[in-house]
């Protein structure tokens, strides 16, 4: 354990150095980028990797941290790091009240809400709601960080700012892991029913999911805010919201280091490909479709979600992934009552 | 009065639209549970292979396949029922092969992992055919030919109502009632509920599952094809990004009316028409998809599987 560490705090010190050694801004702001999306992925992770709940809007939350942030710097000049963990919790906030009413709807329901949210958020924030969104031009003029009297100016400057958070987020979800709630979030991923049996309330504790993964969300929106200085609604659209899914599953739900491998495969790779413009997203997209079939569970899962994985393919779907009837895995039992209300709907 | 007259046939001349690509989303769900989010592209390679066939066949007006234009309406219809017939199957038939290959190709290879894996890869199949038409077809709108069909129309209670509506609403509608009495009355339409209902049982059946499944995957993207091109005829404009917009909208009408439900992805599409063209007419074009989007949570949170959904959970 001591010995791994160590090898963490190596890689931490290499990394802290990649600034000094690549002295190249455009390749620093990749990393800058590379550590708000990582912020991000981290952030779903708890929803999606966690407590296993299908969400598909997580832009509205980044995008909540981010005009959060732009709105109180420029119409009342507070400083925007300051404003960091008022960006979070305006973001838990808003996690909070949107999915409190819809977190008795089942997988793919929930995903469909979860779209709906992004697109209403977006939507109100091309809309210029209240009048402080700035309509689809968005909001300019946004302050950069000030530390006492230094003014962090330049991407490597960024670099270290936005990955001492990255490092914290990192650590704070290490800590949720081995928690009682990290492991009630995992129960409740693994059978809601049986751990509902074990004293476990279910809509806290996907609440809870809900409010952290958002807040940190909105932690990686005002970083965001920061560094750019402009933001623009459509920044935060659907695709955004697929983005950052597909890191949490490509990277492997529920791992740390597989969801930083995951933002580094949807963010950083494909910027090594800039100079195929053109053909560039296409081979995105068949590459996203081939890493998924090499590799269902994603490139480095955590042996917990190995092993459901696994379970899953040998025995088939737990109950509740497929619908409410316990005879799914049965086909004897499945034959002898499929009732009415048992699987399926393909039915008029 | 007029307006509302007016919305109601634009709402339900969308929404059956709706319903079609619809019915692709609630078919693959109800064999599958796989929320197929490449579907809304096959819908626009529908629009697109329009384009193609209108350019190939050098239609330009709805004479082209019937004789000279003056020559007395009939040519000019023959000309119109010949170029829907016959491009709506090829391009039907066409999509339907992209859809199967799409199955075999980023489906069936996950048809046992976790629920997460199969999400992401159609969405990565989703990018591919979005870029690959992009690059065939450059990423700017597109226009199909004017008067593919003849420019008519017939007054109802004081409004307008054009061909290209009567169309679009009789050709969805047919579509609907096919598909639901073959679902209904034949043998592999009940191979295909049988398989939704449970794998395993439907083959200790007897029933071949993958061969129900690859069905599922050309009439699901045949309905979505046949959509494109009216749409496509509709709003002449096309572009690779409209499966993104179309698709997530008729998602939602299959949510709306209970996913896996072939009746309920009719109704909700249709009601998902209504609802964008009223809330367009009375409330804000701008807000019409927050409005709608808005309308879908609400009727979820009260039924929360759907407006003919079956209850699920109803043992736990």
């Amino acid at each position: 354990m001591r010995h791994a560490w160590l090898w963490v705090a190596a890689a931490g010190v290499a990394w802290a150095l990649f600034p000094v050694v690549v002295r190249n801004a455009y390749w620093i702001d990749v990393a800058n980028f590379y550590g708000i999306y990582a912020l991000l992925a981290l952030s779903l992770n708890l929803i999606v990797g966690e407590a296993g709940l299908f969400n598909l809007g997580h832009a509205a939350f980044y995008a909540v941290g981010a005009y959060t942030t732009a709105i109180l710097n420029t119409r009342f000049e507070i400083p925007t790091l300051v404003l960091l963990p008022v960006s979070f919790a305006v973001a838990a906030a808003a996690g909070a009240i949107l999915t409190r009413p819809i977190l008795h709807l089942r997988g793919d329901y929930l995903a469909m809400v979860t779209i709906g949210f992004g697109e209403i958020v977006r939507i109100a924030l091309t809309n210029n709601l209240f009048g402080l969104t700035g309509g689809p031009n968005g909001i300019f003029g946004i302050d950069r960080p000030v530390l006492g009297s230094f003014t962090i100016r330049q991407p490597a400057h960024y670099f270290h700012l936005i990955w001492v958070i990255v490092a914290a987020t990192i650590w704070i979800t290490l800590r949720l892991q081995r928690s009682r709630i990290g492991r009630a979030w995992n129960y409740i991923r693994e059978d809601e029913v049986a751990a509902q049996a074990m004293g476990i309330d279910p809509v806290r504790v996907k609440l809870l999911a809900f409010v952290l993964g958002a807040g940190l969300a909105g932690v990686a929106g005002s970083l965001y805010a920061a560094r750019m200085t402009v933001i623009a609604p459509e920044r935060f659209n659907f695709w955004e919201s697929v983005v950052i899914f597909s890191m949490v599953v490509l990277g492997g739900p529920g791992s740390i280091p597989g969801v930083m491998l995951g933002a580094f495969a949807m963010w950083v790779l494909p910027e090594l490909f800039r100079e195929f413009a053109q053909a560039r997203m296409l081979v995105f997209g068949a590459a996203m479709v081939a890493m998924m079939v090499f590799r269902p569970e994603g490139l480095w899962p955590s042996a917990l979600w190995l092993r459901a994985a696994r379970a899953y393919r040998e025995v088939g779907p737990a109950p509740e992934a497929t619908s409410s009837t316990a005879q799914a895995n049965s086909p004897i039992e499945g034959m002898a009552a499929p009732g009415p209300q048992t699987r399926g709907s393909a039915h008029g | 009065m007029q307006l509302f007259a007016q919305q109601l046939v634009n709402g339900l001349t969308l929404g059956s639209v709706y319903a079609l690509v619809a019915l692709g989303y609630t078919m693959v769900y109800g064999v599958l549970r796989l929320i197929n989010f490449a579907h809304g592209e096959l819908f626009m390679l529908g629009a697109y292979l329009t384009l193609s066939a209108t350019t190939v066949l050098g239609l330009g007006s709805a004479s082209a396949l019937g004789g000279a234009p003056a020559a007395g309406g009939g040519n000019v219809w023959q000309g119109a029922v010949l170029f829907l017939v016959i491009v709506a199957i090829g391009v039907a038939v066409a999509v339907a092969a992209v859809g199967l290959a799409l199955e075999r190709i980023a489906y069936r290879p996950l048809r046992h992992s976790t629920r997460l894996a199969p999400v992401v890869s159609a969405l990565g199949a989703s990018v591919f055919l979005q870029n690959a038409v992009m690059l065939i077809y450059g990423p700017r709108y597109q226009v199909l030919p004017e008067g593919l069909l003849p420019a008519w129309s017939a007054p109802v209670f004081g409004i307008e109502i054009t061909l290209l509506q009567f169309v679009i609403l009789g050709i969805s509608v047919a579509l609907m009632v096919g598909l639901y009495l073959f679902v209904q009355r034949t043998a592999l339409g009940m191979a295909i509920r049988a398989t939704a209902l449970d794998h395993e049982a439907a083959r200790l059946m007897g029933i071949k599952v993958d061969r129900v499944i690859q069905w599922v995957f050309v009439l699901g993207p045949a309905l979505g094809a046949v959509a494109g091109l009216l749409i496509g005829l509709y709003y002449r404009q096309i572009n690779f990004t409209m499966g993104w917009t179309y698709g997530l909208r008729a998602f939602t009408a299959a949510i709306l009316g209970g996913i896996g439900n072939i009746p309920g992805a009719m109704v909700g599409g249709l009601l998902l028409g209504l609802l964008e063209a009223m809330g367009s007419g009375y409330i804000s074009v701008a807000w019409k998809d927050a409005i709608t989007f808005f309308v879908l949570i609400l009727i979820l949170i009260v039924r929360p599987t759907g407006l003919l959904g079956e209850r699920v959970a109803e043992k736990l």
